[in-house]
Formats: structure tokens, sequence, C-alpha cells
């Protein structure tokens, strides 16, 4: 059990480390950036802000992650966004139940994984490309959904997700926790992880196997869709509105980042869900940081950009080379007599 | 010898990576105004050669002289300056440059600093009539077929090196026609006295323009021969079985009575390979014999359902079955190790036990997990079994030898209890140590009672174990051979009879 404890924070060691890092920089510079009070039994402060703010590129990382793991990519998760609150908010406002509209918006973002999986894995087009295609049509559809207008509700049900709070925690928070976790323990108790990464690593090999790989990859997009339209109904609820051209732009590449950041390749294979929380984490410590230590907005996406990669340089296997190196000089590996002889 | 005679001289060249020997102390010469085949099975140590020869590859030890003086070249562009050229069967020019660009790329003829295109244009023109090739050389490369890109390719490196020129599968995707076109044009470049080595699979094309062939087999060279006097016959014993005469007669298993588990009848497909009968028994080993590209790869591949068959039945103890997918196959206990561990056997990135337990979890299902405690304990079981050698099973499989990748990949599907196991090449690439182990390792499967089907370059090895042996060409199976009729010579001339029979 320690051992496995142990391993987990090998892995996420770099990430903790740069978050630690970020915390300490920003609450030096803006002494009040870890103050939390209690209001009316919810917690607030720049840390909850932090979390909270983060939720849509959260969720987001949880779906690439596994997309990325099977070497894919997955571009159109802004533009689902787009499509889903759009969906939530007409549906919603045509007077349907909270509980209708929050189904069927999920079951867009599914149906846009599968069409994006079926796009991958049965037509055998490049991810990227394949994705392209719903990036772009996306927020096209989204507009027309909206018919270009920004789509305001007043539900009450619908904007607590976006700004109500559930024991003590802001209710975005407390989705990407429960669906991050409940992600995490799915792909890890069963054995889908590893034919996650069977399948990434190489696929050919995966299918002589006899790994159902087809199935999979459709699986991965279609968690990829879903997470998109939990993030989108988020968002959505934030500004009590539909913005089809402004609602999750730009986010895939936040998230690919965060992917990144937690140390997944992107050439497929070994992934963890929570090293991309992580990363989404950390990303968004950074733009709240930045903004909050007064530094001309104009230096934001320069600093950003300098600090991401200080943090891929820390995970970066020369580097790790080196610190284990000088940490942990057994770690080098002794071999073994059968090996030695 | 008449040394001066040699345009390329290379003696006792030495090449080894790690875990292999992959030349040794081979010697091969070129004469001016020749064209020498080198020929041999794959992994025989061809592209290492002519690797070391290019300057690809730094060889380890030997010598090469050009035209009597020692050269060491330290790259390809070396080479060519030199004057060593070579072709390769992909054409490596640039589609979306004109035929002339490609020419004198990086070379172009310059007028006030500028590329003087009118001028280069002339001389490629030039260049090509020499090859009695009349293109427009401002078109794309690409808007040419493969034949006269592989022409553009030697005009560049004759004209570039004009020694000697290396050929390396010239012909693989070339019709009748476009080899004919090829052939002339090598002979006029022998006449010019340019030494021309000829690396091909196609034995009919070595005897219509070859002066000379060398074989080499496993980094060796076997022998440099005539063409006019070696047969068909002697040549392909060459290239496969060790001497005929160094044939070894081991106690070979006996054929096994009784009713087939599996039959296949007109079992096919189109392109790949045509309808073939076949029967297996249980604890029987079916071996599968045959040049490279004869079809035993397409036979396996078919029979495991990773390309389905177009046409024929097949049956397990007399039930039809559907094998249209790897998980049909191995839902009927089917196991299949690939010719080509890399890109279709391991997951390099995996360890050695999720690559040991991959198979067996795949025909479970993702909801019904093998427990880490399980894993472990088939992984260790093998790894103690097979004496797979590896730190320990959480070693990323990329790391292991080629040998023990080849174990854990056996691994894999003995952990599944398969009845049927197909081995494509199971002992190619791998050190004489695991060689044995596997050999070994099937002849105790057969014993167990179960059923396999083993393809392989080895001779001597299939002879070793083999119930029955089935000899293919052409994508075709043309003979089966068994009891007493199991013996290298047997394959040889099976193989050469029909190659004949093909040539006439």
């Amino acid at each position: 059990m320690i051992s496995i404890v142990r391993t987990y924070l090998t892995r996420l060691l770099p990430q903790l480390i740069a978050l630690a890092t970020i915390v300490a920089a920003v609450s030096i510079v803006f002494p009040g950036f870890l103050n939390l009070e209690i209001q009316n039994g919810r917690l607030y402060g720049s840390l909850i802000d932090i979390l909270n703010r983060g939720a849509p590129v959260v969720l987001l990382a949880i779906g690439m992650t596994v997309v990325i793991a099977t070497k894919g990519i997955d571009l159109s998760v802004g533009a689902v966004m787009a499509i889903c609150g759009a969906v939530a908010a007409s549906l919603i406002t045509s007077g349907h139940s909270l509980g209708v509209t929050l189904l069927a918006t999920l079951a867009v973002g599914v149906l846009c994984g599968v069409w994006n999986g079926i796009l991958v894995a049965v037509l055998d087009i490049q991810p990227i490309i394949a994705t392209l295609v719903l990036m772009v049509a996306g927020r096209g559809i989204a507009q027309l959904i909206t018919e270009g207008a920004i789509l305001t509700f007043n539900d009450a049900g619908l904007i607590f997700i976006g700004s109500g709070s559930f024991a003590g925690l802001p209710m975005p928070v407390v989705i990407w926790l429960l669906f991050g976790v409940l992600v995490a323990l799915v792909v890890r108790r069963s054995a889908l992880g590893m034919l996650i990464e069977a399948v990434g690593v190489n696929r050919e090999a995966s299918s002589l196997s006899g790994v159902l790989t087809p199935v999979l990859l459709i699986a991965a997009y279609v968690l990829s869709g879903l997470c998109a339209a939990i993030a989108g109904i988020i968002a959505a609820a934030d500004i009590k509105g539909a913005d089809a051209n402004n609602a999750g732009l730009w986010l895939e590449l936040d998230a690919i980042l965060a992917v990144v950041v937690g140390g997944t390749s992107l050439l497929g294979g070994r992934f963890s869900i929570a090293a991309s929380v992580l990363g989404a984490i950390i990303i968004q410590a950074i733009n709240t940081g930045i903004l909050l230590s007064g530094f001309p907005p104009e230096f934001n996406l320069i600093i950003k950009a300098a600090i991401i990669v200080f943090i891929l340089v820390l995970q970066s296997p020369r580097f790790r080379t080196a610190f284990t190196f000088l940490s942990i000089p057994r770690a080098a590996g002794k071999p073994t007599e059968r090996e030695a002889k | 010898m008449q040394t001066s005679d040699n345009i390329l001289s290379a003696s006792r060249i030495e090449k080894g990576f790690p875990g292999t020997r992959a030349l040794d102390k081979v010697d091969f010469h070129l004469r001016r105004g020749e064209v020498h085949a080198l020929l041999g099975e794959n992994g025989a140590g061809k592209s290492t050669l002519i690797k070391c020869l290019t300057g690809a590859y730094r060889r380890d030890g030997g010598s090469i002289l050009l035209d009597g003086a020692e050269v060491d070249p330290r790259d390809t562009f070396d080479a060519q300056r030199l004057g060593i050229g070579t072709v390769y069967q992909e054409v490596n020019l640039l589609p979306n440059l004109t035929v002339a660009e490609n020419l004198f790329l990086g070379r172009q003829p310059r007028r006030f600093g500028m590329i003087d295109t009118k001028a280069m244009n002339r001389r490629a023109r030039e260049l090509l009539a020499e090859y009695e090739l009349e293109l427009d050389v401002t078109r794309d490369l690409a808007s040419y077929s493969v034949a006269i890109q592989q022409v553009v390719a030697i005009a560049r490196a004759v004209d570039l090196s004009g020694k000697v020129l290396i050929l390396d599968e010239p012909t693989a995707s070339l019709d009748a026609h476009e080899v004919a076109m090829l052939f002339r044009i090598v002979r006029r470049l022998k006449a010019r006295g340019l030494g021309i080595v000829f690396i091909t699979h196609f034995l009919e094309q070595v005897y219509e323009i070859a002066d000379r062939i060398t074989v080499l087999r496993n980094g060796q060279v076997v022998g440099t021969r005539d063409t006019a006097e070696l047969t068909r016959r002697d040549l392909i014993a060459m290239m496969i079985g060790r001497e005929l005469a160094a044939e070894i007669q081991s106690a070979r298993p006996d054929a096994v009575e009784g009713e087939p588990r599996y039959s296949f009848r007109n079992y096919g497909r189109r392109g790949h390979v045509a309808p073939f009968d076949l029967d297996v028994r249980a604890g029987e080993v079916v071996g599968m014999a045959g040049l490279l590209g004869s079809g035993r790869t397409e036979t396996a591949e078919i029979l495991f359902g990773a390309h389905r068959a177009d046409s024929g039945t097949a049956e397990i103890d007399g039930r039809p079955v559907n094998l249209s997918s790897p998980r049909a196959a191995i839902r009927r206990k089917f196991g299949f190790c690939p010719e080509d561990r890399k890109t279709a056997g391991i997951v390099g990135d995996l360890s050695v036990r999720e690559n040991i337990v991959l198979a067996l979890q795949a025909r479970r299902g993702w909801t019904r997990p093998i427990s880490r405690a399980e894993q472990n304990r088939l992984a260790d079981h093998y790894i103690r079994a097979l004496d797979i050698r590896t730190a320990d099973r959480e070693k990323p499989i990329k790391l292991l030898s080629g040998g023990n990748q080849q174990k854990a990949i056996l691994a894999r599907w003995l952990a599944t209890e398969p009845e049927l196991l197909i081995l494509d090449e199971p002992t190619r690439g791998i050190d004489v140590g695991a060689h044995a182990e596997i050999v070994r390792l099937i002849e105790t499967l057969r014993e167990k009672g179960m059923s396999l089907i083993v393809i392989s370059s080895e001779l001597e090895e299939l002879v070793a174990y083999s119930t029955r042996i089935v000899v293919l060409r052409d994508r075709a199976h043309v003979a089966e051979l068994s009891g007493d009729r199991i013996t290298a010579h047997q394959i040889v001339e099976a193989i050469a009879a029909a190659n004949e029979r093909g040539a006439s």
C-alpha cells in the first residue's frame, strides 16, 4: 500500500512542485492569496476561486487525457462546449424540465463523441483532422441553435450548477471532483486503463492480441464529448446564457496543455488523470495569479508561457535522470544477477 | 585473383549491434563493368553491408578499397562524392520538385548567384538523353511513374558518383515492361564500366541480368559464384539451407494419426494467398517453408483472421467456424506470434507483466480485470518458465533483447491456454541461446498435445520439429512433405521444382 502511494507521489511530484512554487510566489506578491473565509456556509478565497474558474478546463482535461492516451487528440471539445451550452439554454427556455434538459445535453455531448470516434476508429482518419471538422462546424451548429444571439435563461436549477454550492464548495468544483474520481476509478479498477494504454502504444499489436480497438477508441472520444458537455453546462450556467461565439473558445488548447503539463505523452500510452487535473489547476493558478499580482495584462501570456516551459523542463526525461541520479543513486537500477550473466 | 579488376573491394567487414552480429568478416568484391547480385533472406545482412559501404553505418572493422585506394565514407554524401551512388526501392527524391531540380538538387548551375533554370533544364535533358528518356524536365517528378522516377534517381546517382551504383530492390514495384526498360539501362551502364550491385528477391531477374552472385546468410558470406555456373537449386540451398551435405537428421517426431482437429478447405484470400487445403491434428507441428514473399505470412494471417478469408471453409472438430477477426480466432483458442515483433507483437512502453496478460485480459473483457496479484503470478510464472531475462516484471518490454521479447509474446499466448498456436518466424533475429530454448518450447508444447503451425526460414529447424511441412511458392501451397520426405534437401527440391516450372 505504501509503495503504491509512493509510486503515485513520484508520478505527481513535478506537478505538485510546480503548483506549490506558483502558489508560494503569488502569495508573496499578493499576501491575501492564501486567505480562506466562510460566508453563508460557503468557502471563499483566491484558492477556491482557482478551483472554481478552472472547472471547464479540468473537465475537458479528464476526457482529453484518455483520448491522448490512445494516441489521439480531440480539438473539438471547445466547440462541443458551445453546442451543449446552446442546447441546454434553448431546451430550458422552451420550457423543458431541468432533468430532461441535462440528460438531453449530455446525450448531445455523447453524440459528438460518437461522431469523432467513428471518424477516427472506423474511417481511420487522423485524429487531428477528424476532430478539426467538428471544431470548425461545431460553432456553426451552436450559432444555429442560438440563432446568432446570446440565449439567456433564468431557471434557478440550471443557474445553481454554475454558481450554487454544496458542502461548502462551489458546485463546479463539486462536479469535477466527483466526476474525476468516478472516471479515474472506472478506468483503473477495470481493465480499461491498461487496454487504452496498449492501444495507444501499439494499435496493431493490441488488435492482434484480441483487444477491441475500434470500440475502445470510440469510447475515449465519447468520454471526451461527455466531459465537454458537462463543461458546457457549467460555462452556460455561470453566465446564465449560451454564447455560441465565445463559450469554450480556445479551451481545447488549454485542455491539451493541461494534459501535457500533467506529463502524459502526446505519443499515447501511459496516462494519469490525476496529473492532468493538477495540470489544469496549475494553468488556472497561473492565470489567476498573474491577474492578482497586478502585472500589466500585456505580460500575462508571456509569463504563462515561461512558467509552462519551466514545468516542461522539470518533467523532461533528461532533467528527471539527472534529478534521480542526484537524490537516489540506487534508483538507477542495479543489474540483477540474471541480467549480469 | 585479378584485384586490379575490382572497382570496389570490401574485406573482412564487421558490424555488430547490441545482441547480434550483423556482419561477420564479410568479403565482397565488385568488378568493373559487372552486375553483381547480392542475395539472402531478410536479416541476412544485405542492407547492413550496403549501409556500411555507403557510410550510412560506420563499420566496426575491415577495409574498403575503391579503385585501389582505401576509403572510409563518413556518411552517404561522402560516399556519393567518392563515387558510390545508391538507389533505393522507395525512390528517395522529392516528388514535388521538377525532374530537373531533382537531378541537380544541391548543385544547380548558377548565374550571377541565381539558379540558372534554363541551363539546368538543358543539362537535365542532355543527361536523360543518355538513358534514351525524353521527359518534360520542368514537370514535377510525381507526375511520372515509379519506373521513370527510378531512372531519374539512377541518372542522378550515376552523374554524382559514377563508379559504383547500388540498386536496392529497384524492381519491387515495377511491371515486366518497366523491368525490361530498367535492365536496358543497367546493361548500358555496365558497358560504360560501372560496377553495379543489384539486390532483389526475384531470382529470375538475377539470372537475367547478374554476372555474379554473392549470397549472405546470418551475417556471413555463403559464397560468390558466376551466375552461369550456379543452378537455381544450388542458389536456393545457399540462401536458405545450410549446405545439403550438412543436413541433420535428428529424432524427428513421428507422424500423428487420427482425425484432424482443424481443417481448412479451399481457404484463401485474393491477392494474399491462393485457396489451399490444410489439416492440423492435435499434437502436430505443421511447418511452412518457402522463400520470402511466397505467401507464408499471408497464410498465417488468414488462419488467424487478421485478414478475412474470401473463399473456403474452416472447421474445428468437424464443426464449421467463422474466423473473421483475431477476436473470433482467439475465442476458438488460437494464438498468433507475428513475424514483425516490433510493430505487431510487443507493446513497447508497457511492462513485461502487462504484455504477458494482454491477450488474456482482452479475451476476458474490460469489465473483468485480472487482479494485480493474479497478473504478478502469471508474469512471474512465465518469466521463470520461459527464462525471460528481465530485471523485474515491471520493466518496459522494449528494453528487453529480441529473444526475450519473443519469449514474452509467447508467454502472452500461453497465458490464454491456446489449442492452436501459429508462430511466424519465432526464431528470427534472436541470439543462439534463446533460439534453442524456443525450439525446445515448440517440442514441449507439441508433446503436451497442442497443435502448432510454424513458419521459419531456417530449414534445419523446421525439419527438426515438424511432423509435416507445407511448401509455398508464389503465394500458393505447392507441396506437402511428411514422414521420411521431411528433409532440408526435399524442401529445397520442392521449392526449386516449382521455381523451374514457374520460370519456364
